[in-house]
């Protein structure tokens, strides 16, 4: 077995080799579907025989091209996936046949609008609540129609064996990351926010999902022999931060950076943002008949674009016990504005629960980092 | 044994120097130099007590320009220290508005001194001491008259906050023959309000100590306490309460 910092390489390596290994995919006349958000089926796509790149942007280079048909007062995530696909420079954009939205936010779903000019686009209704009858039946008949899409589109069949066997393998994948994520729970944390984020994209963007689970699951290991025989990575005075809010990607890295400085000394135990603990932690019922499975494990998703979205609230406070985070840090993404509007009852529900609370908006430009620098050390040091 | 604090901030450099009772204090414009500025700042504050760097124990950096400073050996961000500030120059302050030569913040603490929440403003001039100090340049005022804007003018009301779209609403205001001491309280009146918005956002009650170049602004002071309904308080050294709130922390080092 390899060290740590050789595991993390590789992974970093992995994460890099994402759009050759996406082309190779396409070459080989294999499904490459494109999604942009948390609520979309991974096992139906997978158990159509196509592979789910997330199209989720976080970089700032395609937003100026984004803004000719966008307006500037939007949120970065939307402008940026967009300008990527408006100006082809995403590989993964570029190799896929097809792209699922789902009716999410406002910015979004129209977006969606625009992208189905370009590559065929299939937009799921998402219902606005998790709760009632109706909400259950509407999502369940939108995963069967974006079963049927997938069928007819790929020309195939989508059965209850295949869907079951795409289940079983997201489940491991999502176990895998727990037992990753869990790792933070240790009374002096072995990772840092960084590597947290770095491991997550290596999971979204390697596409051989049996290594990736044997790399995440060796360096799991490794970290925690390391720490049973004494090795501390982190300094034990460290502040333990629990991040909630807006996607976290590549851009917001500098979020992570700005928190884990030498001089602001904090230190991120634990991700609620989307694509990490919030979607690993509940896993697809393996034992019910696979579509009721997928529709009841999706619409639970706690997100901010559901209303009331209680559930995020409970769930935050769960994840400070377990990952006994000291302070939260909501990070909320210029004009995002489902989550910059439930920031308020964030703040109260864990100011009630005494738990220290700062949110924090920002955008995918570098421009505020010493702003952000000055905002998480006072935080920290007022915790 | 003495302490020293450094609040490096984007117009001046702000230094105090504690012996255990009492503080003197020093500034000088922040210029390019920050290193060598710093370091003169706090040679200029011992020389006048006949003092050198070898009397000072701990050396806290405070302010925007923090970790450019090599001799501090610690850095504390300019809220911490503007709550510890406030609450030595104050007894018993609960809420601090501070108006920043880039940034406006309001803190709230404990009895201690100790932050419980905070919110920046730091996306623009808008309402800061830059924009403070850029409209009186404008309008041919000194800081000094811009402060002592007779009672009983009547107010101009300024609608732009940016500070690029305010000049020129200035410039055509004067323009059209308004009075500049009327426009001076609409300026000084558009940023109080704004100042109040920040300071109900967080706190709701008691009285607010206000601090920063800005805060010797009478005016201004007064007109945040009109829109508040509630007393605001100036310390004797509006200007160097991060400076002083810094020695204080490096002074809490040396127990
Ligand atoms: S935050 Fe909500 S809308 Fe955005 S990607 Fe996640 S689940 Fe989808
Ligand atoms: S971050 Fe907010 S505004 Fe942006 S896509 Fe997600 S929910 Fe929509």
């Amino acid at each position: 077995m390899h060290n740590i910092g050789e595991i993390i390489e590789k992974m970093r390596e992995g994460t890099a080799m994402g759009p050759v290994r996406v082309k190779e995919i396409k070459e080989r006349g294999i499904p490459v579907v494109g999604t942009y958000c948390t609520f979309t089926p991974w096992e139906l796509i997978n158990a159509a025989g196509g592979f789910p790149v997330s199209l989720c942007s976080t970089s700032e280079k395609p937003i100026a091209a984004a803004e000719k048909h966008l307006p500037r007062n939007l949120c970065p995530l939307i402008k940026s996936s967009y300008g990527f696909a408006l100006t082809d420079t995403c590989p993964y954009f570029h190799f896929c046949d097809m792209v699922i939205g789902e009716t999410t936010c406002d910015g979004k779903k129209k977006m969606y609008e625009y992208l189905g000019q370009m590559r065929h686009t299939h937009v799921m209704q998402l219902p606005q609540n998790v709760d009632g009858k109706n909400s259950m039946v509407l999502w369940k008949d939108e995963i069967l129609r974006l079963k049927s899409v997938l069928e007819a589109t790929f020309n195939t069949d989508i059965t209850n064996e295949k869907l079951s066997a795409s289940i079983k393998l997201r489940n491991r994948m999502h176990r895998t990351m727990m037992e990753f994520y869990d790792l933070s729970k240790l009374p002096c944390p072995v990772l840092t926010g960084k590597e947290i984020m770095l491991v997550s994209d290596y999971l979204k963007f390697s596409f051989d999902y049996e290594e990736a689970i044997k790399l995440v699951s060796d360096l799991t290991l490794k970290l925690k022999e390391n720490y049973d025989s004494g090795e501390r990575r982190i300094c034990p005075g460290a502040k333990r931060i629990l991040i909630t809010g807006c996607p976290m990607g590549k851009s917001l890295e500098k979020v992570a950076d700005a928190i884990e400085s030498r001089e602001t000394g904090g230190i991120i135990v634990g991700f609620e943002n989307c694509g990490n603990l919030k979607c690993s932690s509940s896993p697809v019922d393996e034992s019910s008949d696979p579509i009721d499975a997928i529709t009841e494990k999706y619409l639970n998703i706690p997100c901010s674009v559901m209303s009331p979205n209680t559930k995020r609230l409970e769930l935050i406070k769960k994840y400070v016990r377990e990952y006994r985070a000291e302070g939260v840090i909501d990070v909320i993404l210029q004009a995002c504005h489902t989550y910059a509007v439930e920031s308020h009852s964030v703040r109260e529900c864990l100011q009630e629960a005494e738990i220290p609370y700062m949110a924090a908006e920002t955008d995918y430009s570098q421009g505020d980092t010493g702003q952000l620098a000055t905002r998480f050390g006072a935080f920290i040091e007022m915790i | 044994m003495y302490t020293a604090g450094i609040d490096i901030g984007s117009s001046n450099i702000k230094t105090a120097l504690w012996n255990g009772l009492t503080f003197d204090v020093w500034s000088q414009p922040t210029g390019w130099e920050i290193e060598s500025t710093s370091q003169a700042a706090i040679q200029t504050l011992l020389e006048r007590s006949s003092l050198n760097m070898g009397d000072i124990s701990h050396i806290v950096a405070t302010g925007y320009g923090r970790k450019m400073c090599g001799f501090a050996e610690r850095s504390v961000t300019e809220i911490t220290c503007h709550a510890a500030g406030a609450s030595f120059m104050i007894n018993g302050a609960e809420t601090v508005l501070d108006i920043g030569g880039q940034d406006i913040k309001v803190i709230t603490m404990d009895r201690d001194g100790k932050v419980t929440d905070f919110l920046m403003n730091d996306k623009c001039a808008a309402g800061t001491g830059r924009f403070l100090s850029n409209m009186a340049v404008l309008l041919g005022y000194s800081l000094k008259d811009f402060s002592e804007i007779p009672d009983e003018t009547e107010i101009q009301t300024i609608s732009s906050m940016c500070t690029v779209f305010a000049e020129s609403e200035v410039i055509s205001l004067l323009a059209r023959g308004i009075q500049k001491q009327n426009i001076a309280l609409g300026l000084l009146d558009s940023i109080a309000l704004r100042a109040a918005g920040m300071v109900d956002r967080l706190s709701s009650s008691g009285s607010v100590v206000m601090t920063g170049g800005p805060a010797l602004n009478k005016t201004l002071a007064s007109l945040i306490s009109k829109h508040l309904g509630r007393p605001v308080l100036t310390p004797e050294m509006p200007q160097h309460s991060g400076a002083i709130g810094a020695a204080l922390i490096a002074a809490k080092r040396n127990i």
